[in-house]
C-alpha cells in the first residue's frame, strides 16, 4: 500500500510522468573541481554567515571560512583548496548581490585539519548538534532551513522523523540517484538522526516512480525496529513538509504551526547523507548533486559538484544548450527560481538547474477566470484559490485573509492546471505580503 | 558564452498543463456531436442549419459587444459557440430562424456579456436564452414534430406542421397532453418528438462520458441531479405509471441528459467545491420535479437549473472546503 495526501497534481506526459525520463537512469557524474568558486555566505534561509577569511588567505577545504551569524544561520565552508582572491558581493541566485567569498582553487583538493571521523557514540547530544551545526548542514531539498535548529526545537515535541525522498518536483532526479547509488550513506544518517531525537519511529518516503531503490533500502533497514520505508503514491507536491506529514502518518500539522506541532520533524534525503559524512568522515557540506535538465539542454544529466561551481560550468559539462534558452530555472519547475544568467554559484539547496528552449509557462494576455473549479479540487492546503485570486485581483485584503491566503503554500498546483492561466500563485505572493505587512501595521499601531 | 537575450523571468511555477479555456470548449463542443447527429437523423438537415446558425449568431453577437465596449475580442474561446449550440438543442426544430438569432441575442448579449462575460455571469446563457423564448413565443416554442417527418429546411411551413404535430412523452405523462407514450427504448435512442438536442438520452449520455473521461466535468453534478431526480420518481410515480417506469420515462424524457450533463455543469454558474456541486445537483433534480410534477410546465429542466444558478454563491459560502490544519479539525480529532 502506498501513502498519499488529498490534492495535487500530475505534471507529465504519459510516456514521461513527471518529466524525469531525461536524467533518471543516468548515474552521478563528479564534475571536475573548478578553477573557482564562488561562495555567498547566504545558503540558508536566517541571517548570513560571517566571513572568517580576508583577501589573500589560503584556505583547505573543508576549512570553516564564514561562521552562522546567528542561532538561525549555518556557516560556510571552502569547497576546495587555494586562495581567498575576493571577498566581495556577487551575483546570486535569489537575482541580488550577496555578499561572497571567491576561492582560487590550486587544485590540490588538501583537506582542513578539522575534516575528521567524529565518535559519535562518545559525543553528549548537545556535541552532537554542534557538530552538525558546525557541518554547516541545513536542509538540502531546497528549503534550506538549518538542520541544528530543527533539531534542537524538536527535541522532545517530535516522535516521528519522516526523511523526505518524495522528489515529487518534475524534472529533478538528484534524491533519486542518491538513494539507488548511495542508500548506505542516508540509512546511516537517518540512524544518526534517530538517536540525536530520540524519536520511536521513522519512516523513509519514496514515490512509487523511485521503485528500483526500494529493494536495496530494504535490505538496508532489514531488522530495524525503527525506520521504515514508506512507499508513496506519485503526486505533487508530495515532497512539502505538510503533506508529506499527512500522508505517511495521517497527522494535518495546525494552521499557522510548524511540523513540530504535530510531531514531526522531516529531513531532505540528501541532508541525511549530509548528517552521514558530518559524523563519519567529518565532512562539511562542500558538494551538491545537481540535476541539469530541461528541452534546451543537449545531454541533461546528473551532476554532483562543488558549492560555489559556475553554474556555466554545469550547462558545459551538458553539452551547453541545443538552442538560446527561453527559461532559465534553479530548482525544479513549480517552485523554482527563474534566472536571467548561469553566471551564479551552486548553493547548498540547488537540487537542480533546469533550461528551456520554448515557452512553458503559457502566459496569456488578458487570463479570465471560468470559475471551472480545479484549482480547488488540487489545492493540497484545501484553499479556495478562484475565490481568493477574485479578492486579491480587487486587492480585498480582508477578503484574502477570510479566505485563509496566509495557508497558501505557493506550491503551483492551482496555477498549474488553471485552464485560464491566471498567474495564481504570484498573485497569492503578493496578497500574503500586503495582508502580512497590514498586520504589522495593525500591531504597530496596537502598541502606540 | 551563451546568448541569454531571449531569457524571461516570471514567476512560478513555470509549466502549465495542456488544457486551456479553448481545448475544454472544444471538447464541450465535440461532446455534443452525438446528439447533433441523432437530431439530424430524426429531423433532417434543418437541425444541422439551427445549431450553425445559432453558433453564428452567438459568436457575431459577442465579437460586437467586445468591439462596442473596446473589449479584446473573445470568441477564439469558443464559449460562445458552445452557448450556441447548447440554445438551439433547447428549441424544438421548427423554432423560425428569426426566433432563434433573438434568443441568441438574449443569451450572450443580456445573461452573458452584460455581466462581464464568461466566467462572471450568474445565469446559464443558453437557459436564459430559452427561458426568454419560451415567454415570449410559448406555442412556437411548444410545437413539436413527429420524429422522421421532414420540415422544410428554410420554411418551417405551418400548414403542413399542424398535421405532424406531436407531444412530448412528460406532457402525455403530465396529462396536459393527448397521445400514445412512446416505448422506454424509443426514448433512450431518441426517436420521439421534444426539443432538438433533447431527445436521445443515449447520445447525450455517450457525451457526458466523453466529458468525464476528458475530466472536463466530474461527476458530482450529474450524478447528484440524476440520482435525485431517479429516486424521487422512483418513490412517487406519476400519471399511473409503475416505479421503475415513472422512473425511465422522467430520466429519458425531456432535457435532464442534456440539463445533467451540459448545462447544469456549466462552469460559471456552477459551485466551485465537490460538496458544493453534489448540494447544487441535489437542488436541480428536487426542483426539476417539483416542477414537472406540481408546476404549470411539463418539463422543469430548465427552471431548476436556472433558480440554483442563482443560489450559486450562497451555496460556494458555506460549502468551503476546510483548510488543511484548521483549527475546527483538531479539536475533533484531539
Amino acid at each position: 500500500m502506498a501513502y498519499t495526501f488529498r490534492g495535487g497534481i500530475h505534471p507529465g506526459t504519459k510516456n514521461d510522468p513527471g518529466f524525469k525520463s531525461a536524467t533518471n537512469t543516468k548515474p552521478i557524474e563528479v564534475l571536475k573541481a573548478p578553477d573557482k568558486v564562488v561562495l555567498p555566505v547566504s545558503m540558508h534561509i536566517g541571517a548570513p554567515a560571517k566571513p572568517l577569511v580576508k583577501k589573500g588567505d589560503i584556505v583547505d577545504m573543508g576549512q570553516m571560512i564564514a561562521e552562522a551569524g546567528g542561532f538561525v544561520s549555518a556557516p560556510v565552508h571552502a569547497s576546495v583548496s587555494g586562495k581567498v582572491v575576493d571577498v566581495v558581493p556577487m551575483l546570486h541566485q535569489n537575482g541580488s548581490k550577496v555578499l561572497s567569498i571567491v576561492i582560487e582553487n590550486d587544485h590540490e583538493d588538501r583537506l582542513h585539519e578539522s575534516v575528521k571521523p567524529k565518535d559519535f557514540e562518545s559525543m553528549s547530544n548537545d556535541e552532537r548538534i554542534q557538530a552538525l551545526w558546525d557541518a554547516g548542514i541545513v536542509g538540502h531539498g531546497g528549503a534550506t532551513f538549518p538542520t541544528h535548529v530543527k533539531i534542537k526545537s524538536g527535541i522532545g515535541k517530535c516522535d516521528t522523523i519522516l526523511i523526505n525522498g518524495a522528489e515529487c518536483e518534475p524534472y529533478i532526479t538528484s534524491d533519486h540517484r542518491l538513494l539507488l547509488e548511495r542508500p548506505e550513506e542516508i540509512v546511516e544518517g537517518v540512524r544518526y538522526l534517530v538517536k540525536i531525537m530520540g524519536v520511536k519511529q521513522a519512516f523513509i518516503g519514496i514515490e512509487l516512480n523511485k521503485e528500483d531503490t526500494f529493494a536495496k533500502i530494504e535490505q538496508l533497514l532489514a531488522g530495524d525496529p525503527v525506520i521504515k520505508l514508506a512507499p508513496l503514491e506519485c503526486r505533487y507536491p508530495q515532497g512539502a513538509e505538510k503533506q508529506l506529514i499527512n500522508a505517511v502518518t495521517g497527522r494535518e500539522v495546525p494552521s499557522g504551526k510548524l511540523p513540530a506541532d504535530a510531531g514531526c520533524a522531516v529531513f531532505n534525503v540528501d541532508t541525511a547523507g549530509a548528517v552521514y559524512r558530518c559524523f563519519a568522515k567529518g565532512m562539511p557540506v562542500i558538494r551538491r548533486v545537481v540535476t541539469v535538465s530541461g528541452s534546451a539542454i543537449n545531454e541533461p544529466k546528473n551532476l554532483e559538484a562543488r558549492t560555489g561551481t559556475c553554474i556555466t560550468e554545469l550547462i558545459d559539462a551538458c553539452g551547453g544548450f541545443k538552442s538560446a534558452p527561453n527559461k532559465l530555472l534553479a530548482g525544479g519547475p513549480m517552485m523554482g527560481v527563474a534566472q536571467f544568467t548561469t553566471d551564479v554559484p551552486v548553493l547548498k539547496g540547488t537540487n537542480a538547474f533546469l533550461a528551456f528552449c520554448e515557452d512553458e509557462d503559457k502566459r496569456v494576455e488578458n487570463p479570465t477566470c471560468i470559475r471551472c473549479g480545479r484549482c480547488v479540487g488540487v489545492c493540497p492546503m484545501h484553499l479556495t484559490p478562484v475565490y481568493m485570486n477574485m479578492f486579491a485581483a480587487r486587492n480585498d485584503l480582508e477578503g484574502c485573509e477570510e479566505y485563509d491566503v496566509l495557508d497558501c503554500i505557493e506550491c503551483g498546483s492551482c496555477a498549474y492546471v488553471c485552464p485560464a492561466r491566471i498567474p495564481l500563485v504570484q498573485q497569492f505572493r503578493v496578497a500574503k505580503m500586503r495582508v502580512q505587512e497590514k498586520r504589522k501595521a495593525a500591531a504597530a499601531a496596537a502598541q502606540k | 558564452m551563451y546568448d541569454f537575450s531571449k531569457v524571461v523571468i516570471t514567476s512560478s511555477p513555470h509549466i502549465k498543463s495542456k488544457e486551456d479555456t479553448q481545448s475544454i470548449m472544444l471538447d464541450v463542443l465535440i461532446a455534443l456531436i452525438p446528439s447533433l447527429a441523432v437530431s439530424t437523423y430524426i429531423f433532417g438537415f434543418r437541425a444541422i442549419l439551427m445549431t450553425v446558425v445559432s453558433v453564428a449568431a452567438c459568436m457575431v453577437f459577442e465579437a460586437i459587444y467586445d468591439r462596442i465596449v473596446g473589449k479584446p475580442n473573445t470568441i477564439k474561446d469558443l464559449s460562445a459557440a458552445v452557448t450556441g449550440v447548447l440554445l438551439a438543442f433547447v428549441c424544438p426544430v421548427t423554432l423560425p430562424y428569426w426566433m432563434l438569432i433573438i434568443g441568441d441575442g438574449i443569451a450572450i448579449i443580456v445573461a452573458k456579456c452584460l455581466f462581464g462575460g464568461l466566467g462572471k455571469n450568474f445565469i446559464n446563457p443558453a437557459l436564459a436564452g430559452r427561458a426568454f423564448l419560451l415567454a415570449s413565443w410559448p406555442v412556437a416554442m411548444t410545437t413539436w414534430v413527429r420524429a422522421r417527418s421532414s420540415v422544410g429546411l428554410i420554411s418551417n411551413s405551418t400548414e403542413a406542421l399542424d398535421a405532424m404535430t406531436s407531444a412530448t412523452p412528460l406532457a402525455i405523462i403530465k396529462g396536459t397532453a393527448e397521445g400514445e407514450l412512446p416505448s422506454i427504448a424509443s426514448m433512450f435512442l431518441g426517436s420521439i418528438g421534444g426539443s432538438m438536442g433533447e431527445v436521445s438520452a443515449i447520445a447525450l449520455i455517450i457525451g457526458g462520458v466523453y466529458l468525464l473521461v476528458r475530466k472536463v466535468i466530474t461527476i458530482h453534478i450529474p450524478a447528484a441531479y440524476i440520482g435525485t431526480v431517479a429516486v424521487l420518481t422512483f418513490l412517487f410515480p406519476q400519471g399511473g405509471l409503475g416505479h421503475l417506469e415513472s422512473m425511465l420515462y422522467s430520466l429519458f424524457g425531456g432535457g435532464l441528459m442534456l440539463g445533467a450533463f451540459f448545462m447544469a455543469t456549466d462552469y460559471s454558474t456552477s459551485p466551485v467545491s465537490r460538496k458544493g456541486q453534489v448540494v447544487f445537483g441535489i437542488g436541480c433534480g428536487l426542483l426539476t420535479v417539483m416542477i414537472r410534477y406540481f408546476g404549470g410546465y411539463p418539463e422543469g429542466v430548465c427552471y431548476s437549473i436556472l433558480l440554483m444558478n442563482t443560489t450559486v454563491w450562497l451555496i460556494d459560502k458555506y460549502t468551503r472546503p476546510t483548510k488543511f490544519g484548521a483549527p475546527a479539525k483538531q479539536k475533533k480529532e484531539g
